[in-house]
Order: structure tokens, then sequence, then C-alpha cells
């Protein structure tokens, strides 16, 4: 039995639903992020599996290339937040940060 | 066979580890968990046979993001990670009844869709099988890669490069220590 692309498909879908419901349920905001980054990836996941058929322009595995410079920048700018909130706020539970300035 | 055997060994290892990552109570647990799924991800890629692409995801990844991560998570402090531990972080509990709904839902539909969508049968696809522009595994593809990246994406690396810089520095000046205001 062959493995096709659909089989790639439904394992970034999994990947996906994962990381949407880490967002969702998670009260720190590091775990939240790790959520985004699995969502990321599953998005990753996809660009390569169809990357497979360009050879010629390999626009895939150049975007995929491209998408996870993106993911580290997010993550340095998020976690920077992150470390500004703590310190201001002595937590990092996102549903008790409630002001915009203090 | 033993690509399918490959396959369906790393794909197991992907999603039980991210589900172990939603699951687990231990917060420390869960991050070096991320770092097994991130692992399995990067053979997934070779898998596909982007190998260049599975490097870079194993260095930027595994070497970066996550020793970021871990950084921020030993800096916030000890009381606040043990008052989040006692939180009742389990998979199935009426306070994440709605999330996991969400999820199962989102999965459901999206794997609707796929299997429906028959993605091997599209048009672009068959033509790029018919005229041999897939990749085999005797390709090399990083030459190609390269050339690429400098001659017909070299607009979206240009403009990806400056982001880059543009969000190093905010970073920089938003963890840096205020001694003025």
């Amino acid at each position: 039995m062959m493995i096709t692309l659909t089989y790639y498909l439904l394992v970034s879908a999994g990947l996906f639903s994962i990381g949407l419901y880490i967002i969702l349920s998670k009260k720190n905001a590091i775990q939240i992020l790790i959520g985004i980054e699995l969502m990321l990836n599953a998005a990753i996941l996809n660009l390569i599996a169809f990357g497979k058929f360009d050879q010629l322009k390999n626009s895939g595995q150049t975007f995929a290339l491209f998408t996870i410079v993106l993911a580290a920048a997010s993550t340095a700018v998020a976690l920077a937040i992150v470390l500004n909130v703590y310190r201001r706020y002595r937590t990092i539970d996102p549903g008790k940060v409630n002001q915009l300035k203090d | 066979m033993l690509v399918t055997v490959m396959f369906y060994i790393m794909a197991a290892i992907v999603l039980g580890s991210a589900l172990y990552v939603a699951a687990s109570k231990n917060l420390v647990r869960s991050v070096f968990m991320f770092f097994v799924t991130l692992f399995a991800l990067a053979g997934l890629y070779v898998l596909c046979l982007a190998d260049f692409v599975a490097v870079t995801q194993v260095v930027v990844y595994v070497g970066g993001i996550l020793v970021l991560i871990l950084f921020a998570f030993m800096l916030s402090g000890r009381e606040a990670l043990e008052g989040l531990q006692q939180h009742n972080n389990r998979l199935l509990s009426v306070n994440n009844l709605p999330a996991l709904l969400l999820a199962s839902l989102f999965f459901i539909v999206l794997a609707n869709i796929f299997i429906k969508a028959h993605v091997e049968d599209a048009g672009w696809l068959k033509q790029a099988v018919a005229s041999h522009n897939v990749i085999t595994p005797q390709t090399i593809t990083i030459n190609n890669l390269g050339v690429n990246l400098m001659t017909n994406y070299l607009l979206p690396f240009e403009v990806i490069s400056i982001l880059l810089l543009m969000a190093l520095v905010g970073a920089a000046h938003l963890s840096r220590k205020e001694e003025t205001a």
C-alpha cells in the first residue's frame, strides 16, 4: 500500500486540531505558544507534502523554509512579551492580565 | 514497504507526543514532549523527500525556538508554575469540554474535506506527474533550492529577512530592563 498525499493531510489535520485544543484549554501563555507552534507545523507539513510535486521551482519547500523563519520571529517577540507581562503582573495566565496600562 | 512502515511510526510519534503535550499536567514534561514532536515531524519531512527543510527544522526549531521557550519558562518564576500545576488540567474535565468539543469537531470537518477532496486526482498534480516534475528519491534538491531562493523567490526572501530583523530588534527592545521609564 502506497502512502499518498491524503495520509499526510490527515496527520496535519490531527496536529492542527491538537494545537487548537491546547490554545483553547491551557491557562499558561507559554503553553498557548506551543499550541500555536503545533498549528504552524501542521501548515508546514502540508506545504512540504504538496511541494513534492514541484521539482523545478521548489515552491513548497521554499515557502516551508520561510514559514519556519516566520515562526522563529513570532516566538522571539511573543516570549519577550511574556517576560514583560510576568515582570508586571507576576503571572502568565492570559485570563488574569486584564489591563492595557497600569 | 519500508516507507509505509516508517510513515506510520513517525505519524504515531507525532500525534502521540502532541496529545501528551495537550494532556500532561507537568509543564516541563510537556515542553520536552514538544521536542519529540518536532523531531518526528522532521522525520516526516524526510519521508516527503524534503531533506533540507528537515535539517532546518531541527536546527531552527529544536536548537532555537525550543531553547528560547525553555529560557522564558525558567525565567517566569517558580511560584507561578506551581500555582498553575494545581489546576485541573486533565484532557477530560468539565472546564476543557468546550475546547475538546471544538477541536474534535474541527478535526472531523478537516478530515472529511481531505478524504472527500481526493487530492491525488487534482489537475496540476496529474500534470506534474505526467511531465516528470515530481521529486524522486534520486533527485538532489538542495542545488535547485538554492538557485530558486536567489532567483524566483528573491523578493519574498528579502522581505522575510527584513521582517526577521525587525522582529528581533523589537524582541530585544521589549525584553530590555527599563531604566528611564
